[in-house]
């Protein structure tokens, strides 16, 4: 069960960000922020060669005391992120790669929305939300706070 | 409760009312469902219908007697009529008009009376409070006059003059025009023979009106745009004047596609007509919508891209997020594209949206596309797509998939006659029926086909024989195995010894012959297997020391074999000499290792431990550790039935005990040291099973015991506790064959307790071997965040 998911562009401005709302968010939103980097830093290392090769789940990009940022990245460069408690220890790696690709396949359900402009913000809100599939399905990976 | 005086109108109103809400007959109280339904209907907000059920006493009583029901009636009236709630506003309010209820019975009630005598009493089929439409032909127009009640019902929402005086109307008759109505839809909503988009258009217009106010309620699921329909099919004869009275909510409509917003009333209606299934899509609606399909892609079978489609639907003037949201809905597959059934549901969506309805949170339905295309006439508001996720440049939603299934066995359901709308839409108005079907439907076999292993081997009689055996060297000495093994038939055990021998050989892990014995599903064998091998690799001392019992049964050449490699493997020549003593049937080896067997079946892990079980006869003679098999058993058969958490109701209390220990390590272990054992159990389970209840006392101590060896025997105190046992068992065993006649049924019982076990085993195997897995790969990721980290050492 994730802390936090955010979904940054390419250009790494965000398209989606979600927290548990008990946290201080703005914390999550630095904390995601600041994976950039180490993302960044991944594709690079490992993207040399060829973009194919990559693979896609790049693992724990960064743990801190009280959290573990987990990262992946679509071949366009859209990058999924991912902030899990640390005292979840039950959450494996398995867990967070399936997570992922659950995130992954909801966001190109939201694309394939003609009526979603790529770059668009993916709304949350809302009667009718752009994309209330994707919202479920992220609430569904949220933790559930009582 | 304050004095209730009712005109009589009201009077007769309400009591109409009553007895439909009195579904049950009691004439005392009536059904909080269909009451709940009846406010619902009144389209007040929800807060308001609380405070009406508060006020009324019903929440008090926690029922609706005839008084509070009248009372609360009032107090709809009342709300509807814009008066704020209270208590006294029951009698100070004058010439309060009758509540109305949105396609509620009470429209209908005024209005049927009269036109819904073609109609058979659908009351029972409704799941909303207005009837629905009546169905084809004659239905159709007792449809059409349901829905000129509809519409006369919407008209008379907008009218509030005008309820006061229908309800008089038409109370006595409403309760039966009411029930016409509900059987109507069934058959009829589908195909209600509009004339045309054209001609219709406007008295959709009202209809819609009309319609929507009364489907509104109706189905409660989803607002039911065929109450617009409704309203539009009234185009017959006697709405047509109300018709026209609803004329507000459908002109927004006509702007940008007249006709197709026609069509759609036209479709809304008989979505609600079938007042099972709002979001049907009545042939001329659908044929609307071909036509239109047709304009942007003339191959009926091909797709409309993305971008024209959003072309199309933007001209609806409908707000972008709702256009993404319709969208989500109708494209099924996720490809981006909309199929013919795709564009008609995104079609009938945007009516049905700006008729008014909300849209629904999931797609109807009626408008799924349908695996199967069917094109059948009858087949209203199916939309049979092609499920195919090809298209989607994702993976298919998997959400989907397991729904599809689900969906594809309603749809031929659905397809077919109108009844079956009916049971089906009174089964669940909503697709959630259809999750469930999936629910109901997943879990349909968990045992059967995917993790059923085939056991090829005679492991019950093997099994059994070995329980037996066990057991009556449980008698003789201290050996708590031995009592496990409750079964007498001994005749079984050569097939027992097999199917052990098979599991053990199928589960060997460490060295032993691998050779699958399960054979039923090779892939769970396999991975079984496997993952025996991996857990038994863990601990192979354990694996090494119990040597598999010797098969008494000639029998099982097979299991013959694997002992004999087994045996090989691991121990002294003893235990070849017990393998070769099995064809002549060795009954007292196989006795005591099938004691333990039977004990531990149940555990999946059984595999392994199976083997044991099965190698322990043949080493019982020659081992001390043989006790310990039987002690593996047990705790195999209990770890083993924990993780399956439950067919070890054999040995409940075996059970949790060895859940307490660590089950996996105990089931590793037990593997290891009891894999014959193990194989027995499994084979044993029926055996166990059969002893069950005698063995319920037994197995605890057993149980203890395998649990200290677990806890101790990380790998080699088994080997000193096994032998002793086995050896301790074999010396006890008595002689196998009993009586052939016993063992006959016992051998069939034990049989199929240990097909049972098999499975249980299996499962369990195949668990234990994705926990590996998993751990392996956490292990694996973890070495690999730890090299990661290493850069980020001094974060």
């Amino acid at each position: 069960m994730a802390v936090c998911i955010a979904v940054i562009a390419k250009e790494n401005y965000p398209l989606y960000i979600r927290s548990t709302p008990t946290e201080n968010e703005l914390k999550f939103h630095y904390m995601v922020h600041t994976s950039l980097d180490v993302v960044d830093e991944k594709i690079s290392a490992m993207g040399k060669a060829l973009v194919d090769q990559r693979e896609l789940y790049l693992g724990l990009l960064y743990p801190t005391e009280d959290y573990k940022v987990y990262g992946y990245v679509t071949n366009s460069k859209v990058k999924f992120v991912m902030v899990v408690d640390s005292s979840n220890t039950a959450l494996r790696d398995n867990e967070i790669r399936s997570m992922f690709r659950k995130l992954h396949n909801s966001y190109t359900d939201v694309m394939c929305n003609p009526f979603y402009n790529p770059g668009d913000r993916i709304q949350s809100s809302g009667s009718v939300s752009l994309s209330r599939a994707f919202d479920n399905m992220v609430t569904s990976m949220m933790i559930q706070v009582c | 409760m304050e004095g209730l005086t009712l005109s009589d109108a009201e009077q007769k109103y309400y009591s109409d009312l009553f007895s439909y809400c009195d579904i049950e007959s009691t004439k005392k109280v009536v059904v909080n469902g269909r009451v709940l339904e009846l406010f619902r209907a009144a389209q007040l907000p929800n807060d308001v219908v609380l405070q009406i059920m508060e006020l009324c006493g019903a929440t008090r009583l926690g029922y609706f007697g005839r008084s509070q029901f009248y009372i609360a009636l009032k107090l709809v009236a009342v709300a509807q009529s814009g008066f704020p709630l209270r208590v006294e506003s029951i009698n100070t309010v004058k010439d309060l008009p009758l509540p109305r209820f949105v396609a509620s019975k009470n429209e209908q009630e005024s209005r049927h009376a009269a036109s819904y005598s073609s109609d058979s009493e659908n009351q029972g089929s409704y799941s909303g409070v207005i009837p629905p439409p009546p169905g084809r032909g004659q239905v159709k127009k007792g449809s059409v006059s349901h829905d000129t009640v509809q519409a006369r019902t919407s008209a008379d929402a907008q009218e509030p003059a005008s309820p006061v005086v229908s309800p008089q109307q038409s109370p006595p008759t409403s309760p039966h025009t009411w029930r016409k109505h509900s059987r109507h839809p069934s058959g009829g909503n589908s195909e209600r023979p509009l004339a045309g988009p054209g001609p219709f258009w406007s008295p959709f217009g009202e209809a819609q009106s009309g319609s929507s106010a009364g489907d509104a309620v109706w189905s409660g699921h989803s607002p039911p745009p065929p109450q617009e329909n409704w309203v539009s099919f009234a185009d017959t004869p006697p709405t047509s004047t109300l018709l026209t009275m609803h004329p507000a909510s459908v002109q927004d409509q006509t702007t940008v596609r007249t006709v197709a917003s026609a069509t759609t009333a036209i479709e809304i209606r008989r979505q609600s007509s079938s007042y099972d299934d709002p979001w049907k899509i009545t042939d001329e609606q659908r044929q609307y919508y071909v036509n239109q399909f047709k304009t942007i892609q003339p191959d009926l079978n091909g797709f409309i891209p993305g971008s024209a489609a959003k072309e199309f639907f933007t001209k609806s003037k409908l707000p972008i997020l709702e256009l993404s949201h319709i969208w989500e809905l109708s494209d099924f597959d996720k490809d981006g594209a909309l199929t013919l059934d795709e564009f008609c549901a995104a079609f009938h969506l945007v009516v049905a949206r700006k008729n008014g309805y909300d849209l629904p949170e999931k797609l109807p339905e009626s408008l799924m596309p349908k695996l199967i295309d069917l094109e059948d006439s009858a087949d209203v508001g199916d939309q049979p797509g092609e499920v195919g996720y090809s298209g989607s440049p994702a993976e298919a939603p998997p959400s989907k998939s397991p729904s599809m299934p689900s969906l594809n066995q309603t749809w031929p359901e659905l397809n077919q006659s109108s009844e079956q709308w009916e049971t089906f839409s009174e089964r669940s108005s909503s697709s959630q029926t259809l999750t469930q079907f999936d629910s109901n439907i997943a879990p349909a076999d968990p045992d059967t086909a995917i993790v059923h292993p085939v056991p090829i081997r005679m492991t019950p009689s093997k099994i059994h024989m070995q329980e037996m055996e066990l057991k009556r060297t449980g008698s003789d000495h201290t050996n708590p195995t031995s009592p496990l093994l409750v079964k007498p038939s001994d005749l079984s055990e050569e097939n027992k010894i097999n199917s052990s021998v098979k599991f053990a050989s199928g589960n060997t892990v460490d060295g032993y012959s691998s050779s699958d014995s399960f054979t039923s599903d090779p892939e769970q064998i396999g991975s079984n297997v496997t993952r025996q091998r991996s857990h038994s690799g863990t601990s192979p001392d354990n694996t090494a020391p119990p040597p598999p019992p010797p098969r008494p049964q000639p029998s099982h050449s097979r299991s013959s074999s694997l002992d004999m490699n087994r045996t090989f493997t691991v121990t002294t020549g003893q235990q070849q000499a017990g393998v070769v003593a099995h064809p002549p049937a060795v009954p007292p080896r196989p006795q005591p290792s099938q004691a333990p067997g039977p004990a531990v079946h149940r555990p999946v892990d059984a595999d392994g431990l199976i083997t044991h079980t099965s190698t322990s006869p043949q080493q019982i003679p020659e081992q001390p550790n043989f006790a310990d098999f039987s002690q593996f058993e047990v705790f195999a058969a209990s770890n083993v039935n924990e993780e399956q958490d439950d067919e070890a109701e054999k040995h409940p209390e075996v059970l949790p005990a060895e859940k307490a220990s660590d089950p996996a390590n105990s089931l590793r272990v037990a593997k290891a040291d009891s894999k014959t054992e193990e194989k027995t159990a499994a084979s044993a389970p029926t055996n166990v099973s059969k002893g069950t209840a005698p063995l319920a006392p037994p197995p605890k101590p057993v149980r203890r015991r395998l649990k200290s060896e677990d806890e101790l025997r990380p790998e080699v105190d088994e080997h000193t506790q096994k032998t002793g046992v086995l050896a301790a068992v074999l010396a006890s065993q008595p002689s196998i064959p009993r009586s052939v006649g016993k063992d006959k049924k016992a051998i069939q019982a034990s049989i199929r307790r240990n097909k049972e076990t098999n499975t249980v085993l299996a499962r369990l195997n195949s668990e234990l071997q994705q926990q590996l897995k998993d751990v392996l790969e956490e292990r694996i990721s973890l070495e690999v965040q730890l090299e990661q980290l290493r850069p980020f050492s001094h974060l």
